[in-house]
């Protein structure tokens, strides 16, 4: 076990979990706001008056008798996505590719008969992935279909990407490709990689997976030490419109590049992990710090975008 | 929170810290409640006994009884005298116990009893009215005699605490001239020196001391001589002229004329016993609250039941300050915030070991049954539901089976708080479903780890002996919390899990 001591890590300007709490999560984030990220489907309305796209919603479950009615509709569905409004962590989401006559194909290949999958509805509609254990609602979205670009470089999962936005500005971003160990998912803390990403640029700067750099992706083989992003001044005014919609200070923006309809909004989070900062290898508080000293803030989402990629950018 | 609005937060903070320390402190010396659970203190027992013949009439038997001798506090009084009246008096300035009876006849015994605590910050209170020298008169040729020591006495000397000092000195068998010689023979030799004081202004007395030693029996008083300066009445050794109560010396009479008055007894005396004991600080304590007023912030005014639960709940503010420092400082992980000192708790009760067992095996034989009722697609609250009640029929069963196996630890499962079991069970096997084994041993190693640290803490009886007494340090306690939860430090683990960050250093 390695040990870094706290002179250097304050000289990197890593940002910590406690400061995290205290410092930014709790002075800028206006506890009514919760609701609107902690529930997606109160985001995804919210997010869409501003302009920003999410994948399209096919049904929502609220109560235990409309699970009959979820069988009738997702009978004439390739693919979709079952999410717990209120989870978190990407917890009870299960992504459905195909049928098999009465089995469902699970994003991992795995099989689930039709009343496992309703019985994982109940689940949601009980409280069991939201956080505080209330009753929620299931959402079934239409399924992402991941741009080819980026889809080549995650091991079954779509890849999305987390945007940081502080006070509206993007401040730091990263790229997440699922892999075998994380069983698909682009959860870090399970095996996914974390690929850090220049806001100036939207390229790949440096990679780590269990939070060790790495250079290749261990399951499709391919470097990931040049991705670019395509669109991505677009995708950063997505992400700091976000700042608009629900006026939370400090966030996570998770977005993913359709092949189609090219960048989505898959969820937002109020109290977004300190991982990013090792996928880039960099501190975050140094550019929370420029945000914070500034003393005349951009209005426009574009211009906070623009301003972002001028002072964040690696090069 | 800004920052702006912080320096009032640590002001308050430290306020509260302070306060609960300060409280403590002035509790402790005050009460004498001590800081330690095991502390003892000595106490003397004194026995007063009171011989006389009774010949036939009705008795009085009045015993001067020190009220608040320098150097001790009186911890309790009694009185045996079968078939006697007891009571006692406070007249100005003296204190009687009195025996009375309507006819007695034969050898009487009566006993006093007292417990007197060593107390160097004791006084004596100062007197009502301020004492006045006496009028004596001489004749002669004793007034001569008595004017001629006294000059010189006063020659020597140049306050009354001296004067006295050289007129025992002048006295002494040693440096007697022919007056001393005199007039010590004439007349007893300490009543001599009081006279001799106040005859030259200085208020005299005398007063009874008992020397203090330990399991000595039949042992009387010894005379000492006191004046007055003006503010307090100070003794001297009318021998050696040593000035001060001795150590272990209990003024047992002093400002009364009388020890002991006997009407309608003869041959009456008085003879001592004493014994030290050593007695818990904390009992003497409880012993001194029922006549002192400052016992306000204690618990022992409850019942019985009541101080018993106070004392398990006062704990756990140290155990929610344990997990505090473990989460925020340390940063380990753990299942559920407050689980841990819910286990802790139930750990105080059972003790480690029994516990730890009787939790491990409730938890995995509750996984594993969770694991069947998973299979049976139950709706959530009815799978909680029914977890409790299988929670309930393990720990029933462990019970028994431990009970038959001889270890009536068994039995202390119940302790645990079923529903928190059920609902832990639940979380660490959707836990172990979504996110894999890994993390269920991480977060419940983590939560035992805690609870055990926060039961060690909670266990010590000095932790036990403090938040009892002092519940005041509840007040430093939630201070520290408070700051703690101000602190946006590194946790100790974030120290290793940012490790890798040393590449881009």
């Amino acid at each position: 076990m390695g040990w870094i001591s706290p002179r250097r890590l304050n000289r990197l300007g890593m940002l910590n979990m406690n400061r995290r709490n205290v410092d930014y999560i709790a002075r800028y984030n206006e506890r009514a706001s919760y609701p609107l990220v902690d529930n997606k489907l109160k985001t995804k309305l919210a997010v869409a008056e501003y302009g920003v796209k999410t994948p399209s919603l096919l049904q929502v479950v609220r109560q235990q008798h409309e699970i009959s009615h979820f069988r009738e509709m997702a009978e004439d569905l390739g693919g979709f996505a079952i999410k717990p409004a209120k989870g978190s962590g990407g917890k009870g989401i299960t992504v459905i590719t195909g049928r098999d006559e009465d089995q469902y194909i699970k994003a991992s290949g795995a099989r689930l008969a039709g009343a496992e999958l309703e019985r994982h509805l109940t689940n949601i509609l009980a409280g069991l992935y939201s956080l505080a254990g209330t009753p929620d609602v299931a959402i079934v979205e239409s399924l992402v279909e991941s741009a080819p670009s980026l889809a080549k470089y995650s091991y079954q999962g779509v890849p999305d990407i987390r945007i940081v936005v502080f006070q509206g500005y993007p401040v730091m971003a990263m790229l997440r490709l699922a892999t075998k160990a994380s069983d698909g998912k682009a959860n870090l803390h399970q095996g996914a990689i974390g690929v850090g990403l220049d806001v100036g640029t939207g390229k790949s700067l440096n990679a780590v997976q269990f939070n060790r750099p790495v250079a290749l992706h261990p399951d499709t083989g391919l470097a990931i030490d040049n991705i670019k992003i395509d669109a991505w001044d677009q995708m950063l005014e997505m992400a700091s419109r976000c700042y608009e919609a629900t006026g939370l200070g400090y966030m996570g923006v998770d977005l993913v590049v359709d092949a189609n309809q090219g960048p989505l909004l898959l969820e937002l989070n109020a109290r977004p992990g300190l991982a990013i900062q090792m996928a880039n290898g960099l501190g975050l508080l140094p550019r929370l710090r420029t945000i914070e000293d500034l003393k005349r803030p951009h209005f426009t989402p574009w211009e906070r975008a623009a301003f972002a990629m001028d002072t964040f950018s690696a090069a | 929170m800004t920052s702006r609005s912080r320096l009032p937060f640590f002001i308050g903070v430290f306020l509260l810290i302070a306060a609960g320390i300060a409280l403590a402190v002035w509790r402790h010396i005050e009460l004498g409640i001590p800081w330690l659970a095991g502390e003892q203190r000595p106490v003397w027992m004194i026995e007063a006994r009171v011989d006389f013949e009774g010949n036939e009439d009705p008795v009085v038997a009045s015993l001067h009884v020190p009220e608040q001798p320098p150097g001790f506090r009186v911890l309790s009084e009694q009185a045996a005298s079968p078939g006697y009246g007891f009571s006692i008096l406070g007249k100005s300035g003296s204190r009687r116990a009195e025996w009375t009876k309507r006819a007695v006849s034969g050898p009487q015994t009566l006993y006093f009893k007292a417990q007197f605590i060593p107390d160097d910050t004791a006084k004596s209170p100062p007197p009502d009215r301020e004492p006045k020298a006496r009028r004596v008169f001489w004749e002669e040729p004793q007034a001569t005699a008595v004017r001629e020591i006294l000059e010189r006495a006063e020659a020597r000397s140049s306050t009354p605490e001296s004067m006295t000092r050289e007129l025992i000195r002048l006295m002494q068998p040693d440096t007697r001239t022919q007056n001393t010689t005199l007039l010590v023979a004439e007349e007893d030799y300490l009543n001599l020196l009081v006279d001799m004081l106040n005859h030259s202004g200085i208020p005299a007395r005398t007063a009874d001391g008992l020397k203090l030693r330990d399991a000595r029996r039949r042992q009387s008083l010894m005379p000492f001589l006191q004046i007055y300066d003006g503010s307090e009445w100070l003794t001297f050794d009318p021998e050696s002229a040593n000035q001060g109560i001795p150590d272990n010396l209990l003024l047992w009479r002093q400002g009364s004329d009388s020890l002991l008055d006997v009407i309608g007894g003869d041959n009456s005396e008085v003879s001592f016993s004493m014994l030290r004991q050593t007695v818990p600080a904390l009992q003497l304590m409880t012993m001194e609250l029922e006549t002192n007023g400052l016992g306000l912030i204690s618990f022992y005014e409850l019942p019985i039941e009541e101080q018993s639960m106070f004392r398990m709940l006062l704990l756990l503010p140290l155990g929610a300050l344990i997990v505090a420092f473990m989460r925020i400082v340390i940063g380990i992980r753990t299942s559920g915030t407050f689980m841990p000192v819910l286990i802790a708790v139930a750990f105080v009760q059972t003790t480690l070991i029994p516990g730890l067992i009787a939790f491990l095996s409730v938890v995995s034989i509750g996984l594993v049954m969770r694991g069947y009722l998973s299979s049976l697609n139950l709706l959530l609250v009815s799978r909680i539901s029914a977890l409790i009640i299988l929670v309930i029929f393990i720990t029933a069963g462990l019970s028994i089976l431990g009970y038959q196996m001889g270890f009536n630890t068994g039995m202390t499962v119940t302790f645990f708080p079923m529903v928190i079991i059920a609902w832990t069970i639940e979380r660490m096997s959707i836990l172990w479903e979504e996110e894999g084994a890994r993390e269920v041993i991480i977060q419940g190693a983590g939560s035992l780890f805690v609870a055990i640290c926060a039961y060690l803490a909670m266990s010590a009886p000095l932790a036990g002996h403090l938040t009892f007494n002092f519940p005041e340090l509840h007040l430093t306690i939630l201070g520290i919390i408070l700051l703690m939860g101000q602190y946006t430090g590194y946790k100790l683990t974030e120290l290793t899990r940012f490790h890798p960050m040393k590449v881009y250093d």
